[in-house]
């Protein structure tokens, strides 16, 4: 009898078990299919999946319960809950993007500016269903920058840092599927058809190195709250530039960068317990993100449109390069350049796209910081 | 629906992409600068 009841007590544990936990199993195996099938962000879409099965397992050892606390919920304490995993990974991004073809031409950082209209926009929809701080964390997906938004979303204390970041990660991967719609119902074929010939420009060693220093002092006194996020990503942008840290540089971007969002997948998982997932508010958050990709999309093609109502013929904007602001790097600037080619197969406008897509890097962590100083952080 | 909330959030938005616009602005300015200080420099060497 002691031995069927110390056989029986071996499998407790599945009373513990909830059908929102088996629907968590559900989405993290969907995250993992979509990592490895699909190819979707599969460095974070795959932490994430695996971590949400391990953390809604009944009584997870993984996360803390009761008096015992869990290595996922140390993480989060040690390098979530103070921002410093998302800015570690700023220093690897920072060192991975190359400002050269932007500073050769200055003029395209507008479209990065425009383009963070959909964070914006989101934050007065997301406004009438959720209370100011969850709101303006749920704009930030449409920075489409993981960091920004899991520095802003901790920032201001939201609850609901699990779904910010699913939903962030997964319209970043889908913006091949998600922008093409909207930039066409945004343009007519003539527009989509406009060439813009690239001549390249010239810019200095001196200028890429002063570039981040620059950077980071201007936004710093605009928005403090920025400095920051601007700050370690300028950081690892002069390590690559400044031509006498190559080692460091190459750490950052590979070392670093994998360790970082090896933990970062997982940590964000730990937020993802059923308890916080299963809910409504969290179908509303995913369409709320969605709103916040579309606005960015639409706000940077109609500001090109409207550049283009003053320059002369022969000098028009193909709009389409708008929707590449959008801090989605290189997708969005890939299906800009895909969809030009597709209406004209000699209209390369990759040079464009991807300057205005690096532009998006900036202004994205630009409106995290302007978020923030607004809320007045 | 808390319409209310559009008192506090439309002025934000607002604020926000003027703020994001201006900060955008100066950088740009700021990098015609550096290109042509850095470019004058070059050419004396």
């Amino acid at each position: 009898m002691d031995v069927l009841q110390t056989f029986a007590g071996l499998f407790a544990n599945f009373g513990n078990l909830t059908w929102q936990m088996v629907v968590m199993w559900a989405i993290g195996g969907l995250l993992v299919y979509l990592g490895i099938v699909k190819k979707m962000e599969p460095s974070l879409l795959l932490p994430m999946g695996f971590g949400a099965i391990l953390v809604n397992l009944p009584l997870s050892g993984a996360i803390t319960q009761g008096d015992t606390e869990g290595p996922i919920t140390a993480l989060f304490e040690a390098g979530m809950s103070n921002e410093l995993f998302p800015l570690l990974l700023f220093i690897g991004i920072g060192a991975m993007i190359d400002f050269g073809p932007l500073l050769e031409k200055p003029w395209l950082m507008l479209f990065g500016a425009a383009a963070q209209f959909g964070i914006f926009f989101t934050l007065a929809v997301a406004g009438l269903f959720f209370d100011l701080p969850d709101a303006a964390s749920i704009a930030i997906i449409g920075a489409a920058d993981g960091p920004t938004a899991i520095f802003v979303a901790n920032t201001l204390g939201s609850k609901y840092l699990g779904a910010i970041m699913v939903a962030a990660y997964s319209y970043m991967a889908l913006v091949p599927i998600v922008q093409p719609p909207v930039i066409r119902l945004c343009t007519t074929k003539k527009e989509r058809m406009i060439r813009m010939p690239y001549r390249k420009g010239n810019v200095t060693q001196t200028t890429k190195i002063l570039f981040p220093i620059v950077v980071t002092v201007l936004a710093g006194l605009v928005a403090p709250a920025s400095v920051a996020l601007v700050g370690f990503l300028m950081f690892g942008n002069l390590i690559r530039e400044c031509g006498v840290l190559n080692s460091l540089s190459e750490t950052a971007q590979n070392v670093l960068a994998n360790l970082i969002t090896i933990v970062l997948g997982l940590t964000v998982a730990g937020q993802m317990t059923a308890d916080k997932f299963v809910k409504p508010d969290t179908l509303l958050i995913l369409a709320l993100g969605l709103v916040a990709f579309v606005f960015d999309t639409a706000g940077g093609v109609l500001f090109a449109k409207l550049l283009n109502l003053f320059l002369p013929e022969g000098k028009k904007l193909n709009p389409m390069i708008g929707a590449a602001g959008i801090s989605a790097f290189p997708m969005s600037g890939r299906v800009v350049n895909q969809m030009g080619l597709a209406e004209d197969n000699q209209n390369f406008l990759l040079m464009y796209s991807i300057s205005v897509n690096v532009s998006g890097q900036i202004a994205s962590v630009i409106a995290g910081g302007l978020i923030l100083t607004l809320m007045g952080m | 629906m808390n319409m209310a909330s559009l008192a506090s959030t439309l002025p934000m938005m607002l604020v926000g992409m003027l703020g994001i616009f201006l900060v955008i602005g100066v950088i740009i300015l700021a990098v015609y600068l550096l290109n042509r200080l850095t470019a004058k420099k070059d050419d004396k060497e």
